[in-house]
């Protein structure tokens, strides 16, 4: 990969000639704004170009997800789980089935775990394609990236539907295995998908990688440090991008990680550039987990006997899941009091946890950088205000 | 060289602008209305109600068993169950819905009433047009409205149907040859009829059922 | 890693700390530590910092509600019955009082372990639902805090900015608990159902609006 030495974001604002020091300027970005991804406002201090206080406002899209699933059965959790973060619904359900599996001690038999694998890292890669393409609109590359990425991921989005019926809202999982079993036909197409995807990835990287403007805009743009990183809770492609090898799924080994040979891309500053990079080359990883999964599925059976759909009652205790969503860390966190419905159930939100230091990466910056360094966290606002 | 990557940037677009009159694989854009994907088999929209036979309001498959009003996550369904009962496609007396309603402004596609029922009674739709300028009343729908054959659920789904059928055909032999050893037994004793079989045509089965 | 261990471990560098082991009944035995509210701070820098435990990350944070409850038992008692002195069974009611309960869930970044699971209890649920930030010791508590002191109403003290963060800054209640009564807003629903039935007929009689 060459190195630029094209002039990064550390530019100091030229002093200001009229007035005083004082003279910020308060701007609110947002709730309607492009460049938040949903409604999201950033309340924001300038002085100049320059960035000297940031606090993140959202809440608009609150729909109360966690009380709405605490009055409803287990199951009936499973679609709204989906809408979490809309564009990873076959994650939000492996997350949401893994923590019950948990909880009540339920096996999952072994084509499903591989289906949960095959679909999991389709997701993967579709969200991180768009995350991209969102990216490099808010740098203002409008539309080339994002319909590059969009004619890929409805590719992905056809596999979905004729797989699950439907394209985002799967509601793919059940406790203890999956809904509906993958024909070999599917399977083939979703090879064909596979296998072509990484022709995709080297035009998009021959597009974007080495490009001088992106170089400028992102290198040394919302850097994030590995302490504050570690403390701050960050999780998935922005931990990575800061240098730290932690990935859940070589950490807990859920489901059948541990079968999969793939590795852990790891970035060096924690800046944009580096969390575009990760991406890029976490998508070709789980190029790698596909074709293994693709290749190992055997036949068999796909749902747990024991698990019954109706009436399902865990008994009284509770449990803690996690899964690498393609954001990060998405966790369920359940007590069952021995009811048909939850006692508490609590969804740990990654794009939520990511926003926390969002203040601490933009201080300093300009404004436009402001922008991509929130694109570069990959938030969905179904998710922060559940 | 400065602008290298730009250039080579470029050119990947350039490539795929020219690409697109000639690959299908880069073109994937459709002009709606006038054209459209194929459909999928297995997609879905909104639940309907299959009802067996010709029509719709003897053949419903629905006998009001409210599982599905229970079980419907965003409690879309509004079912009122009969007091009397009525013969059903099979002729069997049974319960039936004298209000079954899904406000689909509500409803979120989710299948769970699907897969609770256990009369293979509810499906799910593919379609997808169903605009109305009634806010309310529009998009609430009626029994009438939501019952659709099971030649049209095995023309949308024919996979899926085709196992369902195989499936109540199973059943209803069973059933039938329940029915027979009951009349051999009976046989025994009187002088019999000859079996009557379990499925036929409207008439008929309302006929033996009254 | 044993909870045990730690828990000594804990009440060997913490002075004067109450810890309890909350056992987890379902098959995923994930057992909590209980620690007294006044040494919380103390007890998780140490977590945080003792070479072998470093629990560096904490994932979830998160509020849950135990309102009070009648607990009834059944308790032997002597009485004195026509002279003769006779063990006599009687149930007692009592009220039990309720609490807000704040969980972290921790891991390792560094040794790649956990989860361990951290309980803080408030007294009550009214005018004492106060807890000890734990933000200074881990950043990523501090949005989560700030939604449990939205959605249950527990108080973080020495939190650097704790505001609404889901509700609107004028709301007054906390949608979470297990109490919270829904403010009698009607829209039309056509397939009404329970509760929501019971409102729309309400509104239909003139009563609410």
């Amino acid at each position: 990969m060459a190195t630029t030495t094209y002039p990064t974001a550390h530019i100091t604002p030229k002093p200001s000639t009229d007035g005083g020091e004082d003279q910020f300027l308060e701007v609110s970005m947002g709730p309607q704004h492009p460049s938040t991804h949903g409604v999201f406002r950033m309340n924001v201090v300038l002085d100049g170009e320059r960035v000297v206080k940031l606090k993140p406002v959202f809440g608009y899209l609150h729909r109360n997800h966690e009380k709405i699933a605490e009055n409803e059965s287990y199951l009936g959790s499973m679609p709204y789980t989906d809408r979490l973060d809309y564009l990873c619904s076959i994650t939000n359900n492996w997350a949401y089935a893994l923590a019950v599996e948990k909880l009540a001690g339920i096996q999952v038999p072994e084509r499903a775990e591989y289906l949960r694998v095959i679909t999991g890292e389709l997701t993967r890669l579709q969200n991180h394609a768009c995350l991209i393409g969102f990216l490099m609109q808010d740098m203002g590359a409008s539309g080339t990236p994002l319909m590059y990425a969009f004619r890929e991921r409805e590719k992905i989005l056809d596999l979905f539907e004729s797989l699950t019926g439907a394209r985002m809202m799967c509601n793919y999982m059940r406790f203890g295995g999956c809904r509906v079993d993958a024909s070999a036909d599917w399977l083939q197409q979703a090879q064909k998908v596979m296998e072509a995807f990484p022709r995709f990835l080297d035009e998009y990287e021959r597009l974007l990688t080495e490009n001088e403007i992106l170089m400028a805009r992102t290198q040394g743009v919302g850097v994030l440090p590995r302490e504050l990183a570690v403390n701050a809770g960050i999780t998935g492609p922005m931990l990575r991008a800061s240098g730290i090898n932690y990935d859940i799924r070589k950490v807990d080994k859920y489901g059948i990680y541990d079968r999969f040979a793939f590795k852990v891309p790891l970035g060096e500053h924690g800046d944009v550039y580096d969390r575009y990079m990760i991406r890029v080359l976490e998508m070709r990883e789980s190029i790698r987990i596909l074709q293994q999964a693709m290749r190992e599925i055997s036949p068999g059976p796909i749902q747990d006997p024991k698990t019954k759909i109706r009436g399902f009652r865990p008994k009284a205790g509770e449990a803690y899941g996690r899964i690498e969503s393609p954001k990060g860390e998405l966790g369920f966190y359940l007590i069952s009091d021995g009811s048909p419905n939850p006692y508490r159930y609590r969804v740990r939100p990654p794009s939520l946890i990511n926003l926390t230091v969002l203040e601490e990466m933009c201080l300093g910056q300009n404004v436009a950088d402001v922008v991509i360094t929130l694109g570069s966290i990959d938030i969905v606002l179904g998710e922060v205000d559940r | 060289m400065l602008g290298e990557g730009i250039l080579k940037g470029l050119a990947e677009t350039a490539r795929n602008f020219l690409g697109s009159y000639v690959s299908k694989d880069r073109l994937t854009t459709v002009q709606f209305p006038e054209e459209r994907l194929p459909h999928i088999e297995a997609a879905r929209s909104f639940p309907f109600l299959v009802y067996d036979g010709e029509d719709w309001q003897q053949g419903m498959r629905c006998v009001s068993c409210l599982i599905c009003e229970k079980e419907c996550p965003p409690k879309c369904i509004f079912i009122e169950k009969s007091k009397d009962k009525k013969p059903d496609a099979t002729g069997k007396p049974q319960f039936y819905p004298v209000v079954f309603n899904i406000d689909v402004s509500v409803c979120m596609s989710c299948q769970i009433c699907v897969e609770v029922c256990p009369f293979d009674a509810i499906k799910m739709d593919v379609e997808f047009e169903l605009s109305t300028n009634d806010r309310f009343g529009g998009l609430l729908w009626d029994k009438e409205r939501l019952a659709k054959s099971n030649a049209y659920y095995g023309k949308i789904h024919p996979t899926e149907a085709a196992a369902v059928d195989a499936q109540l055909a199973e059943e209803r032999a069973k059933l039938e040859a329940k029915a027979k050893l009951a009349a051999e037994a009976k046989t025994a004793t009187v002088a019999t009829p000859p079996a009557q079989p379990l499925r036929e045509t409207s008439e008929t089965t309302e006929g033996s059922g009254a | 890693m044993n909870l045990e261990t730690i828990k000594s471990e804990i009440e060997a560098s913490v002075s004067g700390c109450r810890l309890e082991i909350i056992p987890n009944a379902s098959p995923s035995e994930q057992h909590s530590l209980l620690v007294d509210a006044a040494r919380a701070v103390a007890v998780a820098r140490f977590l945080r910092d003792a070479a072998h435990l470093r629990f560096d990350f904490c994932s979830n944070v998160t509020g849950v509600d135990w309102p009070s409850k009648e607990i009834s038992e059944k308790i032997k008692v002597k009485k004195i019955l026509d002279g003769v002195e006779q063990e006599v069974e009687e149930t007692r009611k009592t009220q039990s009082l309720g609490y807000l309960e704040a969980v972290y869930h921790l891991y390792s970044v560094e040794k790649k372990h956990g989860p361990f699971v951290l309980r803080l209890r408030t007294e009550d649920r009214e005018n004492r639902a106060h807890l000890p930030s734990l933000t200074p010791v881990w950043r990523s508590a501090e949005f989560q805090e700030r939604e449990i002191f939205d959605l249950f109403g527990i108080h973080f003290d020495g939190h650097p900015d704790l505001r609404r963060i889901l509700m609107w800054d004028e709301f007054e209640d906390h949608p979470m608990r297990r109490d919270y009564v829904e403010p009698n807003d009607y829209e039309y629903e056509p397939t009404a159902h329970d509760e929501v039935l019971q409102k729309a007929k309400q509104h239909q009689n003139g009563v609410g609006c």
